[in-house]
């Protein structure tokens, strides 16, 4: 349940405006592929054309390729309601459904697609999902209230239980923990350690320590400018980077000189 | 400086953080704005009593500006400056506050007080058929069920249109086409009730002739002014709703129409109703339209599409125009107007309430 990503080439345009330009790296399975880079490098908008989610923005675009196992994610006959199944997102901030209870916040992709599904299969998909989100000791007891009730760790735990309650191949993770506390962080943090297992992930984090933690290879992105594209500057294993980077700005930026 | 320096007990003087920064001060007692109110009121009483121009609004007005005046000096005096502007502020809104109930409170009150005069079951559940002259029989059965049909049909039209244009708007719409709608949608809600009356009287004629009557043209003239109404209410409802809820039904492999109806339309059912409510008792009085499209009837015509009905704006026009009795009916049909729309508004708020995404923090 996990497929590698070689992008080539992407760039990534809002209009007229080139956001990204010339992305090319490859994303192995089953391991956490770390963006870093300044604000507005483009790390999340990059993220975002994984799942074509950039599409929601309007003006928004792409050109060159990401192939998923060596289908090309924009090929002409792609949905992308179908890439997005297969590629999960969890967003900087927790946005659980606030009509929905806890169980039917997981069970949201199933359920908001009309999918029936019988009682049984549903308490089992809702109990595995959240014990893989390692949330089920804390809301086993009161799956019926709200999402909203529960405490931000909770609630971004609880979206990630409900991205991967769908079995997508991939998560993409665009600043999980920024909201959250440091105790709810390191909860993520090992989660997504045991996640990674069964998914390839992409997490996209402001924080040094994080990549360093969590991830097994890590990409610097950066910016020349305000109005300049950003840039893929190097991908490499993690303890390299941030070790013995091969580009004296990615050194700059980690030890915290630059960006 | 350290923090854990203990606080002196029971600050005597003013404590100072320099530059005359204080921290305490004297305030006035919690009785004296009420004091100061009450001599307000005897002052302006004695004052106007001499100069022979006693009333209640009179009176009021004066023991109003001295209650300011007073308050603010007195502050001024005991509290300091920021303490009676502050005051003076506070007596200016609740004042406002005021201000505004009253045509609110007396329209209210006239109206119960008018239309429990002959207001009766019997007056609700009997139509003016063989009604004559001076006699007190008679009721509004037939116009409460017109009222309610029209409405109803009014709705059944501009319901959907203005729901689906709403959604159109926040959705999909990008461009000329939707700064047209917006632009036309802004025109339409200026429209005077009686050219909305007027068209579709024309309308009407130019397909069953001049002699027809029928509740649908009232129906139709007020889905015109209603449509707007829905689609500004709808319009601002949908984009309340956050934008981080369309992306994680996107990101869950959701597509674009289900997101809407079943995480955009579901977060804001609760204000969607409430709007729609709000355009319904806007057109639930209407008068003129029907007045020109449906007219008016004795008794009951159940039949939206042949024949004149009773509408109770309607009803209470002619009524009041016939005078006598006909007064008292008017005020009575107004009553049970009032009544209508106040039970619709409950039964809004009790849908809202129970559709409304539980905020249970």
């Amino acid at each position: 349940m996990s497929k590698r990503i070689d992008v080539t080439d992407l760039n990534v345009y809002y209009g007229d405006f080139l956001a990204v330009e010339g992305v090319t790296m490859a994303i192995e399975p089953r391991q956490v592929t770390a963006l870093i880079g300044p604000s507005g490098c483009g790390k999340s908008t990059f993220l975002r054309t994984l799942n074509r989610m950039h599409e929601v923005i309007p003006g928004a675009r792409v050109s060159g390729k990401a192939l998923m196992d060596g289908v090309d994610l924009y090929g002409a006959g792609v949905d992308p309601v179908a890439v997005r199944r297969q590629v999960g997102m969890v967003f900087q901030r927790p946005n659980p459904f606030p009509t929905m209870s806890i169980a039917d916040n997981v069970l949201a992709g199933v359920k908001l697609n009309n999918r029936r599904i019988s009682k049984s299969d549903a308490a089992s998909v809702v109990e595995q999902s959240l014990r893989g989100a390692n949330l089920w000791n804390e809301v086993k007891d009161r799956l019926d209230r709200p999402g909203s009730s529960l405490s931000g760790g909770q609630q971004q735990r609880l979206c990630i239980a409900r991205a991967i309650a769908v079995q997508p191949e991939v998560l993409l993770m665009d600043e999980p923990c920024s909201a959250l506390d440091p105790i709810s962080t390191l909860a993520i943090e090992d989660l997504i350690n045991e996640l990674k297992e069964q998914f390839t992930i992409v997490i996209v984090t402001h924080n040094m320590q994080q990549a360093a933690r969590v991830s097994d290879r890590t990409a610097f992105f950066n910016i020349a400018g305000t109005g300049k594209p950003g840039k893929l500057i190097e991908i490499d294993d993690t303890g390299t980077i941030f070790s013995t980077p091969s580009v004296p700005a990615t050194e700059d930026y980690i030890s915290g000189r630059s960006g | 400086m350290s923090l854990a320096t203990a606080t002196p007990p029971v600050p005597t003087r003013p404590r100072s953080l320099g530059r005359g920064v204080q921290t305490s001060r004297r305030r006035l007692p919690r009785w004296a704005p009420w004091s100061i109110l009450g001599s307000a009121i005897l002052l302006s009483l004695a004052v106007l009593t001499l100069a022979d121009a006693t009333s209640v609004p009179s009176v009021l007005a004066l023991a109003a500006v001295v209650y300011a005046g007073g308050i603010t000096v007195t502050a001024l005096v005991v509290e300091g400056p920021r303490w009676a502007k502050d005051r003076l502020a506070t007596t200016v809104v609740i004042g406002a506050f005021l201000v505004a109930l009253i045509p609110l409170v007396s329209l209210l009150w006239i109206v119960v007080a008018r239309g429990l005069r002959l207001f009766s079951w019997d007056f609700l559940t009997t139509d003016m058929v063989g009604v004559f002259g001076s006699m007190t029989t008679g009721g509004v059965q037939h116009a409460i069920v017109g009222t309610l049909l029209i409405t109803a049909a009014a709705a059944v039209i501009s319901v959907p249109i203005g729901l689906l244009t709403a959604i159109y708007l926040v959705e999909y719409g990008r461009g000329p086409l939707a700064r047209a709608i917006t632009f036309l949608v802004d025109v339409m809600t200026g429209i005077p009730s009686i050219v909305a009356g007027l068209f579709a009287f024309a309308l009407f004629t130019l397909f069953f002739g001049p002699a027809y009557r029928a509740g649908i043209m009232g129906a139709v003239a007020l889905s015109l002014l209603m449509t707007p109404v829905v689609i500004r209410s709808v319009e601002e409802m949908l984009r309340l709703v956050p934008n981080e809820l369309r992306e994680a039904s996107l990101a869950l492999g959701v597509p674009k129409w289900l997101t809407i109806l079943k995480v955009v339309l579901r977060t804001a059912v609760a204000g969607i109703v409430t709007g729609i409510m709000l355009a319904v008792a806007r057109v639930i009085g209407e008068t003129a339209p029907l007045l020109i499209a449906v007219g008016m009837m004795t008794k009951t015509n159940t039949n939206l599409f042949e024949g004149r009905m009773a509408t109770l704006p309607v009803f209470a026009y002619n009524e009041y125009s016939k005078g006598g009795v006909g007064i008292d009916r008017a005020w009575a049909a107004a009553l049970t107007l009032i009544v209508i729309v106040m039970l619709l508004n409950l039964i809004a708020r009790f849908v809202s309430s129970k559709f409304a995404p539980k905020a249970a923090r």
